[in-house]
């Protein structure tokens, strides 16, 4: 068995003294496993950083063994936001998720498409704009799994203007005025999910409402099934965005940017 | 036919880094034909190490005292603290001889794979040590990987508070490399890092 395919490094877990275990994420074969050998290596260890795209060709005797990779990096991705914590966290986040949601060699061509547009914004991506493109990334992948989000009209009055709720429950949009007695229970939708607010950037303030938003129906279709919390990648990104918020509001600074 | 005590050798020597089972036999028949040169001098030298080796309870690091040596050197810059995943970073860095402060050994990174966080590193110490008074600057040494530098990062945000100058390691060119054998990421960071000559 042999095929040859481009995907994004999700994982490298050291196998042995030399070798890695990498997952990634392929076009055509959906998120795959395979050994690389000298995977662990210094002069490979970088090629198989999380959020990299390599141009891999994988080999095994039977479909259902784990195989082997031949990698060559095509794109350093986490060389280029090192120096910048909320997008880092942002990649190691989106690595993580995607590692533990997405079945095995099940292609998803859609996502692996959404996952390059991600890491395009977050290595040349304006810095509110990077934040929605994440967001919009939970969401295709909760749309992915068959968890899609309904935010065009409000779930009650079906009105399409003034949402600016979701329902924890159902995950439809809820207007101002059928919200309002829920308003306590009901989750924020950010203002560039709003549909008069489509192509607006995310503040601190808006990736905080979308992280909340997606992490609660990513808790709650894709990890609780798994018996797993949220990874401590996604976790951290949510905290360090809240911390930024949380400084930028003791400073009194409205519209603050994520990085 | 080798014995239980010989075997029980091999299995030991298996387990080192770069040794396999056959490369384990090959290194204990060396031993085993040379007692006096070799073995004896290497089980002397296992016994002390064993008896003697300490980890420095300010640190991190690996020494026969505690404090070690670093620590308790009096002509070392006790203003600046270097902050590295690994005893091996440390040894490599006092191997360049440029450096004259000292060093905080975390003990690994903030690994989301292998479930390493905050709590299971050494940085609670750091903090603490970084918070006296006597240090100006605190210099991050991780490693120049994603999990390096996420916990550079979530250092960099603890210590906000602080009045301490944090500095990291710079990115880029290695000294010999050419550009046209470098990867894009190296590239990448060398020209985000670049300086005014």
């Amino acid at each position: 068995m042999e095929w040859r395919d481009e995907g994004f490094v999700l994982a490298a877990r050291p196998h042995g003294e030399g070798a890695a275990v990498v997952q990634i994420l392929t076009r055509e074969h959906g998120r795959h496993a395979g050994l690389v050998h000298g995977g662990a290596s210094r002069s490979k260890r970088a090629t198989v950083e999380p959020g990299n795209l390599v141009d891999a060709v994988w080999r095994a005797r039977l479909t259902e063994h784990l195989g082997r990779f031949t990698i060559e990096p095509s794109r350093h991705t986490a060389a280029q936001i090192m120096d910048d914590p909320a997008r880092l966290a942002a990649l190691s986040a989106a690595c993580a998720v995607t590692e533990t949601v997405i079945p095995e060699r099940e292609p998803h061509p859609g996502l692996f498409d959404a996952t390059a547009a991600l890491f395009a914004a977050l290595t040349h991506g304006d810095q509110e704009i990077w934040p929605a493109v994440y967001i919009q990334w939970e969401m295709g992948l909760l749309a992915e799994l068959g968890f899609g989000l309904d935010l065009q009209a409000c779930a009650a009055t079906g009105m399409t203007t003034e949402l600016v709720y979701v329902s924890p429950k159902t995950g439809r949009a809820v207007s101002r005025e059928a919200g309002a007695p829920y308003a306590e229970r009901m989750l924020a939708l950010p203002r560039f999910l709003q549909p008069d607010g489509r192509g607006h950037g995310a503040t601190a303030e808006d990736f905080t409402a979308g992280l909340r938003l997606t992490g609660h129906f990513l808790a709650r279709h894709a990890f609780d099934p798994l018996d797993r919390p949220l990874p401590p990648a996604r976790t951290r990104l949510e905290s360090l965005v809240s911390r930024k918020l949380d400084t930028a509001k003791d400073g009194d600074e409205k519209d603050t940017p994520v990085s | 036919m080798s014995t239980p005590e010989i075997e029980r050798l091999v299995d030991l020597l298996a387990k080192l880094p770069g040794l396999g089972p056959r490369s384990a036999r090959r290194a204990a028949l060396h031993l085993i034909k040379r007692p006096g040169q070799i073995m004896q001098p290497l089980a002397d030298a296992l016994s002390g190490v064993v008896a003697a080796i300490r980890t420095c309870t300010a640190c991190g690091n690996i020494d026969s005292v505690d404090p070690c040596r670093i620590c308790d050197d009096i002509e070392r810059d006790r203003g600046v603290i270097c902050v590295i995943e690994d005893v091996a970073d440390l040894w490599a860095l006092e191997r360049t001889a440029s450096y004259g402060g000292l060093y905080h050994v975390l003990g690994g990174t903030l690994s989301a794979l292998d479930g390493v966080g905050p709590d299971d590193l050494r940085i609670g110490k750091l903090l603490d040590r970084a918070r006296s008074e006597a240090v100006i600057e605190v210099i991050l040494a991780t490693n120049a990987t994603v999990a390096g530098q996420t916990t550079a990062h979530y250092i960099t945000e603890r210590l906000a508070d602080s009045n301490v100058k944090i500095s990291r390691l710079a990115h880029g060119v290695p000294v010999g490399g050419e550009l046209d054998y470098l990867d894009d990421g190296t590239l990448t960071a060398a020209l985000k890092s670049r300086r005014e000559v």
